[in-house]
């Protein structure tokens, strides 16, 4: 293309390259400008090392902490199946009363099961359990009320629907008193609430930090290249054509560094299962990590490049449009 | 072809390189521009290249007015203009044929199209074998001479030398010269900066000469 001379722009056109042939070699230049760029970088395997590394590292940490957290929200809708509400009933109800209302309680969209412990069973199981059986002995009637054991149903759950669940169960005329152990339940969310957002927190830091650092190692590329690059400009190379070769460094450091995060979180989590297992044993309980699955490795892959890309953008813009030749 | 119309140039510390200057190069016309260092010869050439903008005035090509070309289009402005210079700024760890090829890659030619016109351009320079060379293996000379192959291989209108010949002897430097004439003659036009005044003398161009800035002589070389 020529600005200056139009006769010079038609006789080229035509002598030269048809407008398909020059699509084609813009992508077959792009093609090439990657791989010299990917050159560029196995001729200095170190320091080109240490950037994808520090990229991938700088995502092991969130991407390990989002492991957790997707870990202890499963583990969680596990545990949350114990938060049940005791309703003890008032002493002058008769069996017949009780069964009416525990029928009652279980139609309940809010409630998924109720099972009742009857006074006397109740007695007889505290007596087993407490080895208070010659005092109780000695009491003249049973002290203990009907008890029953509400389950609420799935959407009934969190902290604060149980709680409206137990509000209301509370008003209901034949429970003399409701109660819910809702403590632990409520550190529980709001420990994992903490884990989730300081892994967001962490995760935006160290994305920031990622791209400051490939930005800053392009921003050294370019200056270390700062010559070719006047020369390039005084033959008629467009900034776009002078930037691309540094975008795809960072596309390459991305390409890289998300293939070191996995590993690095593969290692971190194949550790750290060894001592969740051991914890659960402690519980009784089977339980292992859930590593990233597929969909999870290529979000880490695409956000390795993305911040590659965004690092060399930020770097180039700035400083390949500052070299001008004199 | 180049046209100044009362062209100044005033850098930002206050020095005035350029004062008033109004000369029209035409198409297809060898022009020699001289005058001491410091006369403002190097701030002329870099106004037609658009490396440095006017203070004042008008500089053209072609009839058109470079101030209307905007920063994204300066590159097919320099396109049009192949540019030769005394250190002949050719890339170190590139081979001949790399460094030759470059103006051609960023027009979009494929590398088995650019060899052919790069074979041409260095055949008519001499230097067709030494494609695979590097400008370190190269005289002085010869390094000259692969510069200006890279400036005539996509075959520009126009051609701006800032000192060709700085670094040669005068057996080289006329060879340099027969070069440009050679281009000239093929309808190209020419404006070579030096301040080889002997060099001029003997060849009788027209010349144009600059003294701290001001345009003092237009026509042949006063010896």
């Amino acid at each position: 293309m020529s600005l200056l001379f139009r006769s010079r722009n038609q006789g080229a056109q035509q002598v030269k390259i048809s407008a398909f042939r020059r699509f084609v070699m813009f992508w077959l230049h792009n093609a090439q400008q990657a791989l010299g760029s990917l050159g560029e970088l196995v001729r200095y395997p170190f320091a080109s090392l240490m950037t994808m590394a520090v990229l991938g590292l700088s995502l092991t940490l969130p991407a390990t902490l989002y492991v957790v957290v997707k870990n202890t929200d499963s583990v969680g809708a596990n545990w949350q199946q114990a938060a049940e509400i005791s309703l003890f009933l008032r002493h002058d109800l008769s069996a017949q009363e009780v069964a009416t209302f525990s029928k009652r309680l279980s139609l309940s969209v809010a409630i998924e099961n109720v099972t009742w412990i009857d006074r006397d069973s109740g007695l007889a199981q505290f007596r087993e359990a407490s080895g208070f059986g010659d005092a109780l002995n000695s009491l003249s009637e049973n002290p203990l009320p009907d008890l029953l054991l509400v389950t609420p149903a799935a959407t009934h759950r969190g902290p604060l629907a149980a709680q409206q669940l137990l509000a209301s169960l509370q008003q209901e005329r034949e429970v003399d008193e409701a109660r819910l152990d809702l403590a632990w339940l409520e550190k529980f969310e709001a420990l994992i609430q903490l884990l989730r957002d300081g892994f967001l927190a962490l995760a935006l830091l160290l994305c920031i930090s990622a791209i400051l650092i490939v930005g800053n190692t392009i921003r050294l590329n370019i200056s270390s290249k700062r010559d070719e690059i006047m020369v390039m400009k005084l033959v008629g190379a467009t900034d776009s054509y002078i930037q691309r070769p540094f975008m795809y460094t960072g596309v390459w450091y991305g390409i890289v560094g998300g293939v070191i995060a996995w590993l690095a979180t593969a290692v971190l989590i194949w550790w750290l299962d060894g001592a969740v297992r051991e914890l659960s044993q402690l519980y009784a309980s089977q339980f292992s990590l859930q590593g990233l699955n597929f969909n999870e490795m290529m979000v880490l892959w695409l956000l390795a490049i993305g911040l590659g890309l965004i690092g060399s953008y930020l770097a180039v813009r700035k400083h390949v449009t500052a070299i001008e030749p004199h | 072809m180049i046209k100044f119309e009362q062209v100044s140039k005033t850098y930002a510390g206050g020095f005035q390189a350029l004062n008033q200057v109004s000369f029209h190069v035409e198409p297809a016309e060898m022009v020699f521009l001289t005058g001491h260092s410091g006369a403002g010869k190097s701030t002329l050439l870099k106004l037609i290249s658009i490396m440095e903008r006017p203070t004042a005035g008008r500089v053209m090509i072609n009839g058109h007015d470079l101030r209307k070309i905007g920063r994204r289009e300066i590159p097919y402005v320099r396109r049009d203009i192949g540019m030769i210079f005394q250190d002949h700024r050719l890339l170190l760890d590139k081979t001949i044929l790399d460094n030759v090829a470059l103006p051609l890659l960023i027009e979009g030619y494929s590398m088995q199209e650019a060899r052919k016109r790069v074979s041409a351009a260095l055949e008519k320079v001499g230097l067709g074998d030494k494609l695979r060379h590097y400008p370190m293996m190269l005289s002085g000379g010869e390094q000259q001479r692969v510069g200006i192959a890279r400036a005539i291989v996509n075959k520009p209108p126009l051609l701006l030398a800032d000192e060709p010949t700085g670094n040669l002897d005068p057996k080289l430097s006329l060879e340099i010269i027969r070069l440009f004439e050679d281009f000239n003659r093929h309808g190209t036009s020419v404006l070579i900066a030096t301040h080889d005044l002997g060099l001029i003398s003997r060849l009788r161009y027209r010349t144009l000469s600059l003294k701290d800035g001001r345009m003092i002589n237009d026509g042949l070389a006063e010896d």
